[in-house]
């Protein structure tokens, strides 16, 4: 039990590291990237073909991936969302889940249905596992996945309250024509914030990757995953991210207990009772479920 | 300008004539398989159902203003309920549309719910429902998983036989859904509609009730798209959970709606024919055909966001089936194409007052 419980707040970890770009989209540019997962699952692709092909170690490959799926996020943002942001809010919705149509059958046409990993290429590590006191046995790439989430989630935190850079993200998530008044390139900061937020969605492909196994289609699952950690973490800080992969990996720990095919259903379950209880207790419209508080960071 | 002289209509005479169009083209359709091979028929079959969903998530998206990436989950559920109810000895085409009235009836307390989220939220929101009860539905033993089963009873009528009917039910659907949708846009529902489509903050602060016309919307649209997915039943036979409620559904019905027109009437039946066309033409190139699709609803989005119809209606002025009203002014001023000043809510509400 308590193994499950160890296991459960570890697996929070990547959830957490896979909402924090969701996220932080959200709270700036006021939009939910639909193609989220599947860009998720592409860096994680990316991985595989430069460990299979050139026998680059997946820890070396992120120096080339990072960079790439930074230069996606700003591309997205300045080809993309910027211009369908522009014609609603709703607008964006169906460009994204566009994009993620488009990138989930490219994957598939280029390398087909079989379902890959990358744990293959990153040696005993896959398997490797400490023994803590009670004879509680955790995996050292779990721990790796949770302080890597926690590292990044404090990193974020701090760099948008102590940076000029940061701070002028914030300032454009509150108001971006204000922002512009007094003169901060909104613009510039939501393509960086993009860029951002792709180098998380990068490390979280990376990690997927090596944790478990992907095939072209895995990006809604994802998706979904990181949606539920987000709003379930809610409105706090990046920390509620952290909170809220931590609870959904444990509903779905709980679910599996249960029933043999409850693991996912515990987490949709839990996501839909946090909904509930949060919308029925803030009484207002729920106008954002998703938005970090940056306020409460300063 | 002299208001008094400006005269509202409620239609012009091509879209009188259109009127009338439609309905012989119905009735030519419903004597079609006389002349139609069997394989044709089964063709006709599935337009008509892309037609539904067409036009039901442009209910919901284009006049509601709610995208959903989850309705494949009414969708799935209209099959189920079928299999459901044949299964407890209910004659299989009546168990279709039991089994629709049932999504409809399950779709309002996940409106409850649902409708409090905005935007993106409501999309994935929606999302996580049908994976959901996807999930839920592989647990009923009944349909064994992923396996799935079949609507067996359909067995006992032979194959012509329920290859008609079939037919006929699915346009006698489409025709009833889309003309329960016209009218409901051209009443005064239909003033609150385009009011909440064109600004929800506004339409609310002149007493439309947003929610409540929503709801309205999104049990309508769940009630179509489980028509259309008992009617899929029917034509397949076999029902396995992961290709009822695949998010591919809402992809369809998605670049449809982009590619004919958003939030236009006509703009849905008009891409489902488009999509029906491509997928006779190109569904054979498998991935590719699904990458096009993408592609195509993502230009579409980012450069004719108005979608084919919208883009010709506001060129040219066209109106053939017409849910709103124009303000024509008196002949000095008009142009030749009687410059249509599309829905406007203020005129809306001078005709709802």
């Amino acid at each position: 039990m308590m193994n499950q419980i160890v296991q459960g707040v570890l697996l929070g970890g990547y959830y957490a590291l896979i909402a924090c770009g969701l996220s932080f989209m959200f709270s700036v540019m006021r939009i939910i990237n639909l193609a989220h997962g599947s860009l998720a699952v592409l860096s994680a692709f990316a991985l595989w073909l430069l460990a299979s092909r050139f026998h680059i170690s997946p820890f070396l490959g992120l120096l080339v991936v990072l960079p790439l799926m930074a230069a996606i996020g700003w591309a997205l943002q300045h080809f993309l969302l910027e211009r369908s942001a522009r014609g609603g809010a709703l607008l964006p919705i169906l460009t994204t889940f566009g994009l993620a149509i488009v990138i989930d059958n490219l994957l598939f046409e280029q390398f087909g249905a079989d379902t890959r990993s990358l744990a293959p290429f990153i040696g005993s590590l896959s398997y490797d596992s400490w023994e803590w006191p009670g004879s509680l046995y955790v995996g050292k790439l779990a721990v790796i996945i949770f302080i890597t989430a926690v590292v990044l989630l404090g990193g974020l935190q701090l760099f948008l309250t102590r940076t000029g850079l940061g701070r002028s993200i914030r300032a454009t998530s509150e108001d971006p024509d204000t922002a512009g008044i007094v003169g901060v390139d909104a613009r510039r900061s939501m393509a960086i914030a993009a860029a951002i937020a792709m180098v998380t969605v990068g490390l979280a492909g990376a990690f997927l990757g090596m944790r478990a196994t992907f095939d072209p289609y895995a990006g809604a699952t994802q998706l979904l995953f990181a949606f539920e950690a987000a709003v379930i973490g809610g409105a706090g800080s990046l920390w509620g991210t952290l909170i809220g992969g931590i609870v959904l990996a444990l509903a779905q720990t709980l679910g599996a207990r249960i029933h043999p095919q409850g693991f996912l259903i515990g987490g949709h379950v839990a996501f839909l009772i946090v909904l509930f209880i949060r919308l029925y207790t803030s009484g207002l419209g729920l106008r954002g479920l998703l938005r970090l508080s940056t306020r409460k960071a300063s | 300008m002299n208001t008094a002289s400006l005269v509202i209509e409620r239609g012009t005479p091509a879209s009188r004539s259109a009127g009338i169009g439609v309905l012989t083209i119905i009735l030519l359709l419903a004597i079609a398989p006389q002349f139609l091979s069997a394989g044709a028929v089964d063709r006709m079959t599935a337009l008509f159902i892309y037609v539904i969903l067409a036009a039901m998530w442009n209910a919901l998206a284009g006049f509601g203003g709610l995208v959903s990436v989850g309705q494949q989950v009414f969708f799935g559920l209209g099959a189920y309920f079928a299999i459901r109810l044949a299964n407890a000895g209910l004659n299989p085409f009546v168990s279709l549309f039991v089994s629709a009235v049932i999504v409809g009836a399950v779709s309002w307390p996940i409106s409850l719910f649902m409708l409090r989220l905005r935007n993106g939220e409501f999309a994935i929101g929606m999302w996580v429902i049908a994976a959901l009860t996807h999930l839920l539905v592989n647990l009923d033993r009944l349909i064994q998983g992923e396996t799935g089963t079949s609507l067996i009873s359909l067995n006992v009528y032979d194959a012509s036989t329920r290859r008609l009917t079939i037919y006929w039910l699915a346009l006698a659907s489409m025709t009833a859904l889309l003309a329960i949708l016209f009218s409901l846009l051209r009443g005064s529902t239909g003033a609150a509609i385009r009011a909440i489509r064109d600004n929800e903050d506004a339409a609310a602060s002149v007493g439309v009730r947003v929610t409540g016309t929503k709801r309205q919307l999104f049990v309508l649209a769940a009630f179509g798209i489980g028509v259309a997915g008992a009617l899929w039943l029917a034509t397949a036979i076999t029902f396995q959970p992961k290709t009822y409620f695949n998010v591919q559904w809402t992809a369809y019905m998605i670049f449809m709606v982009l590619v004919g027109g958003i939030g236009t009437f006509e703009g849905a039946i008009l891409g489902a024919l488009l999509f029906f066309l491509i997928e006779t033409w190109f569904g054979g190139t498998g991935v590719w055909y699904l990458i096009g699709l993408g592609a195509a609803a993502l230009a579409f989005s980012l450069l004719l966001p108005r979608g084919l119809w919208g883009t010709l209606e506001e060129r040219f002025g066209w109106r053939l089936l017409s849910v709103g009203y124009r303000v024509r002014l008196p002949a000095s001023a008009a142009d030749p194409t009687g410059e249509a000043i599309s829905p406007a809510p203020t005129a809306a509400h001078s005709e709802k007052a």
